[in-house]
């Protein structure tokens, strides 16, 4: 740890004495530039290098008896354990994750039995506290096979609550974790922090659709003032602004009312509704109405929602691997058909329109 | 509101011969699929079941089965370019 005292991260409070030497304290607050990291991260700004060294950490002024808790070196995750525990003294074991939620880390085998081992025995963990037992987050469960760590170390694996908020309750409660913690939650408000994502991520899509809008308003007209077309481009654009915002937006946050079990059937739903008020109102968005133009859109835009709305799926807590699978496998090829398709409708529209 | 997906998927199954009721699935489980009823584990709602293995892998009597893998488009689609197993990164 000689390394962290001469480039003592700002987040490290001071040193902690141990049986085996120095080990870097925190706490539970957190400073602006935690809270800036985290906005970052949500926006997608640094979210693959945003972790913080592993090891062993102690959080207030744990002794030889106190609990450990394991964790991942994602500094959102470990940030957002310190938070919930003010007052409590303990000590955290991070895991290289490599930068990488609980969860998902867990789905990869990075939060895992190996890794687990490998840390425990280079913190000398069993010098450090007197007890045998380790804390871990629920949601690490399916990298982590308890029966495993006991038998090569000894240390017996308590699992606890899927949320890092009601780890003190837990810890409180005798290491009893209620029902309700158990579970794993989406509520509108878990769903809204992950949506800005989603979003973002379409950005290059979006651009490549303005840049070919502006292109195609260039071609249309005879000598045609700049202004003119970057307006119209600007409203040929909201059509498919608004099949990315459903897709991204719209689906996650109204995910459990819109019919359809299947992501795929709630982006093609709410995303042909969508379609066929902009082929009503086709002149709102600067486009002349032609059957082409409204076919072409009626097969683009819906394609655009169900797709995003499918990739969603990675994001929710509660999509199975086999029902991903088989809505990719029905679902991929008639979106991308249908996309295509749509696209070509488009520029056939648009050929149609420059000539005549 | 509680969020349904497909149904009739899931790969989960259960050997009550080896179950020996230890409980271990009941807390793994983010989606309560499992309960103990005398002194054995059942499966109580299989299409709740979101196949993170959790279960599987700490059953120390090997007891329960599930194709594990992450419900994820991004990485299933990853996994089909590629030709490799589905992948995130």
């Amino acid at each position: 740890m000689r390394l962290l005292s001469e480039h003592k991260p700002y987040w490290v409070t001071d040193l902690a004495d141990t049986a085996i030497g120095k080990v870097p304290r925190v706490g539970s607050l957190l400073e602006a530039a935690d809270r800036l990291g985290t906005l970052k991260v949500r926006l997608d700004i640094g979210r693959n290098s945003y972790s913080v060294p592993a090891g062993l950490y102690a959080l207030g002024q744990p002794d030889e008896k106190a609990h450990v808790l394991v964790t991942a070196n994602y500094k959102l995750t470990f940030d957002t354990l310190r938070q919930a525990l003010p007052g409590v003294n303990c000590w955290l074991l991070v895991l290289n994750t490599k930068g990488v939620n609980v969860w998902c880390a867990a789905g990869k085998g990075t939060f895992g039995t190996e890794e687990l081992l490998y840390r425990l025995k280079f913190t000398r963990l069993d010098q450090v506290v007197s007890h045998r037992a380790l804390i871990l987050p629920q949601l690490g469960a399916p990298g982590i096979s308890a029966h495993e760590v006991a038998k090569q170390t000894g240390f017996k694996v308590i699992y606890g609550p899927v949320r890092a908020t009601d780890v003190k309750a837990f810890l409180a409660s005798g290491l009893k974790a209620t029902k309700e913690m158990r579970r794993v939650r989406f509520d509108f408000v878990d769903r809204a922090a992950v949506t800005p994502i989603e979003l973002v991520h379409t950005f290059r899509p979006q651009g490549l659709i303005l840049a070919t809008l502006f292109v195609l308003n260039l071609l249309g007209r005879q000598p045609q003032l700049w202004s003119a077309a970057f307006t119209n481009t600007m409203l040929n654009f909201l059509p498919f602004l608004g099949a990315f915002t459903i897709g991204c937006v719209l689906v996650p946050l109204l995910l459990p009312w819109i019919p359809f079990r299947s992501f795929v059937l709630k982006g093609l739903s709410t995303g042909l509704i969508w379609a066929a008020y902009v082929v009503m109102n086709l002149p709102l968005f600067g486009m002349a109405p032609s059957p082409v133009t409204a076919v072409a859109l009626m097969l683009l835009l819906p394609a655009i929602s169900a797709f995003l709305a499918l990739n969603f799926t990675g994001s929710t807590t509660y999509t199975s691997f086999s029902g991903v699978k088989k809505e990719v496998r029905l679902g991929l090829k008639p979106i991308l058909f249908s996309g295509a398709l749509g696209i070509i409708l488009m520029l056939v529209g648009k050929a149609i329109q420059v000539m005549t | 509101m509680k969020h349904l997906y497909l149904k009739n998927v899931s790969t989960l199954s259960l050997d009550e011969e080896k179950c020996t009721g230890c409980g271990l699935c009941t807390s793994v489980c983010p989606h309560s699929v499992f309960e103990i009823r005398s002194s054995k584990a059942v499966i109580l709602d299989k299409d709740a079941c979101i196949e993170c293995g959790a279960c599987a892998k700490n059953c120390a009597f090997s007891a329960i089965r599930v194709v594990s893998g992450v419900g994820c488009a991004f990485a299933i689609l990853n996994g089909l370019l590629r030709g490799s197993a589905p992948t995130c990164d």
